[in-house]
């Protein structure tokens, strides 16, 4: 047999139908659900009368719309409350398993899906979110999608797919102290573009991927759709296998050595061929910020905020502009020079135990600044919220001038109350600077949960490399 | 799905590159329950001011697009967020044509469920009909997708591809789930052969409480 890649084997696996100048039926493993893309798919069905084919792979989670304060209250925006309810009514009428807003195993869909074990190594899974990448961290084939296809994947377990183009991205060397996951995928998006992984799907390799926890790959991957690649993976380790064991939906005593020994074997094979390779050295990147509304306006802290007149391409000159002009920012300034009103921490790119541990451990001690109006820490699931109280890190944060809250997407997308006023500017830990993503006519900075911490400290960005 | 075979209407350019998902249909029209009504916001947060006023500087509201139905836009059109909340703006606001240089793969896709054709040209093609569209007022398109071109009144004529599944998919309004669900067949002789199930061992204790008892409100 010719050596196949990640994506080949997984590709071949899931086979279920193909034929000659059609898209294929791929056969998908873990469907998750939302409240927000879901209600409009589960109507659907219902009208077509159609059933859901596999309630038992399917898992549905309330954590875009839900409140980070106190959910005894109830939800005063009526379409949002009116979304949960007809979540909850939906998965009670179709049998599917849901954690909503008050279960203890709630968080957000890409975050308790790994840390569950649903998410598991050679699977295919998809979300009707495009951030589903994530889950590619442990060597699945992850991919977002929209409701209609959201509703195919409910009715039929499949879903129609062309086969995508590889790209495999090789980070060689060490990172510096003080270089996260989220620097590495900033510059990886800087460098490529945001368009750059367009019809690709991403295979993470090198030292320096090699070299990341599970919840660094979680964060690599998770922006691999802001390089325009729906899915990114990276080929399951001891690491990926020390990850999963014990968690409480993965395999159990010898079942988890056979999977275990399943999921080593999916590696990309010796002398497998990509469309594109493309590497990268590690010890070349900087903390990273953005300074634009796509997160491939990016530069290393130490930089300064470009000129637009820069860039060749007219169309960028003119997207640069743009950007400046809402960004609120003037060519030339450094980096390190622009002031802050909040700091977010959180989102399904960072809000994961060890992302909350590196940021407690730079403010332990420590005030934030006090030109900041607010600095938030949101657990991304309420068992990483139970761990960092365990740990002693909500009394961290507080001290240090941080709300601690309860689980969710928050203001990463802004659709529950957490929201970045117009004009303010806010150093996150999110995945997405668009304009008007953390509240309309806020300016958002994008950064890794060590960088954010230290800019709550300062007031402004710091080059963490220094400070460590 | 309403089919595509042929549509011929007036051509408004955003001129913008990387537009994503999140300026098509802003956060707070995501808890919406409904596919239809969402036309009123597309664009929402360039095309109002305060309470809803017409921004009259965003060319959708610029009188001479009024009424417009090919869209024509720049490079990674349409990135971001998979929230297929934007093509439905899209055709609730009336537009059945995006022409683009490139389009972000989830989007792309989206289009297709939604009867909305987006054609792929070269920067350059682009180029001359955004120069075209500005240049002339009251300027159209007619996309015929039975003969992969796209005419205007002064003689222009493009031959644009497109994958032959995907022109099929639109020509015929074929509902993509009636066509899955023709490989029943197969779809469980997969299951019967590789137990999707298997590597699931749900920790019984695992739901502090049962799914769907606590709802959205108290």
């Amino acid at each position: 047999m010719e050596p196949r890649t990640l994506y080949q084997k997984i590709w071949d696996t899931h086979l279920v139908f193909e034929a000659p100048g059609q898209p294929s039926l791929l056969y998908i493993d873990r469907h998750l659900v939302h409240e927000g893309t879901s209600p409009q798919a589960f109507s659907g069905l219902k009208v077509a009368g159609r059933r859901v084919r596999r309630p038992d792979l399917t898992f549905a989670v309330m954590d875009h719309s839900v409140p980070t304060k106190d959910r005894t209250l109830p939800i005063l925006d009526a379409n949002a409350a009116a979304q949960f309810d007809a979540l909850a009514k939906n998965c009670k009428d179709t049998g599917v398993r849901l954690f909503d807003m008050n279960d203890r195993n709630q968080g957000i869909v890409h975050v308790i899906g790994p840390e569950l074990g649903i998410t598991q190594p050679g699977q295919t899974i998809v979300c009707g979110d495009s951030h589903t990448s994530t889950h590619g961290a442990f060597g699945a084939l992850a991919f977002g999608i929209g409701t209609s296809e959201v509703e195919h994947v409910l009715a039929t377990q499949c879903l129609q797919q062309f086969r995508s183009k590889t790209m495999l991205l090789r980070v060689n060397g060490k990172t510096q102290p003080g270089v996260l996951a989220k620097d590495i995928i900033l510059h990886i998006i800087g460098t490529i573009g945001v368009a750059g992984g367009t019809g690709h799907v991403f295979e993470y390799a090198g030292e320096a991927i090699r070299a990341l926890s599970m919840e660094g790959r979680m964060t690599l991957c998770n922006m691999t759709i802001e390089g325009g690649a729906r899915a990114g993976m990276v080929a399951p380790d001891q690491t990926t296998v020390a990850y999963l064991e014990g968690r409480p939906f993965a395999p159990r005593g010898k079942d988890f050595q056979s999977a275990a020994e399943i999921w080593l074997g999916l590696a990309s094979d010796g002398g497998a061929t990509f469309d594109r390779v493309l590497d990268f050295n590690a010890a070349e990147i900087a903390p990273q910020v953005t300074w634009g509304t796509n997160p491939g306006m990016v530069t290393s802290v130490t930089g300064q905020v470009p000129d637009p007149a820069s860039f060749r391409d007219p169309n960028e000159q003119k997207a640069a502009e743009m950007a400046l002009r809402y960004m609120g920012l003037k060519p030339g300034t450094p980096m390190e020079e622009i002031p802050l009103d909040r700091v977010f921490i959180g989102s399904c790119t960072n809000s994961r135990i060890e992302d909350l541990r590196m940021a407690a451990r730079m403010v332990a001690g420590k005030h934030v600044a006090g030109t900041l109006k607010e600095a938030l820490v949101v657990p991304g699931s309420r068992r990483v919220r139970a761990q960092g109280e365990a740990e002693g890190l909500d009394k961290i944060f507080r001290a240090a001038g941080f709300e601690w809250r309860d689980a969710g997407c928050s203001m990463c997308i802004g659709m529950n109350e957490d929201r970045l006023p117009g004009g303010e500017r806010c150093a996150s830990t999110s995945n997405r600077n668009f304009e008007g993503r953390q509240g309309k006519g806020g300016r958002t900075h994008l950064v890794s949960p060590v960088m954010a911490a230290a800019a709550a400290l300062a007031g402004h960005f710091v080059d963490v490399r220094k400070i460590l | 799905m309403q089919p595509f075979r042929k549509h011929t209407g007036l051509v408004v350019p955003l001129d913008r590159v990387n537009v994503d998902t999140d300026q098509m249909v802003p956060k707070q029209f995501l808890t919406w329950v409904t596919r239809e009504g969402y036309g009123r916001v597309l664009f929402y947060d360039w095309r109002y001011l305060e309470s809803e006023k017409p921004n009259p500087e965003f060319v959708l509201n610029l009188p001479r697009y009024r009424g417009a139905s090919v869209l024509l836009a720049r490079a990674n059109f349409g990135c971001g967020s998979s929230r297929e909340h934007a093509p439905w703006a899209v055709l609730d606001y009336g537009i059945r044509v995006i022409i683009a240089p490139s389009f972000a793969d989830i989007f792309y896709n989206n289009c297709f469920k939604n009867g909305i054709l987006p054609v792929t040209l070269s920067e350059q093609q682009v180029d001359d009909l955004f120069c075209r569209t500005e240049k002339q007022p009251g300027y159209q398109l007619s996309v015929d997708l039975e003969e992969n071109t796209i005419r205007d009144a002064a003689g222009l004529e493009i031959h644009f591809t497109l994958d032959p599944h995907r022109r099929e998919v639109l020509l015929k309004g074929l509902d993509d789930i009636g066509v899955s669900l023709l490989h029943e067949r197969e779809i469980a002789a997969y299951e019967a052969r590789m137990n999707p199930t298997a590597p699931l061992a749900p920790d019984a204790t695992l739901y502090s409480a049962p799914a769907g008892q606590t709802a959205g409100k108290n």
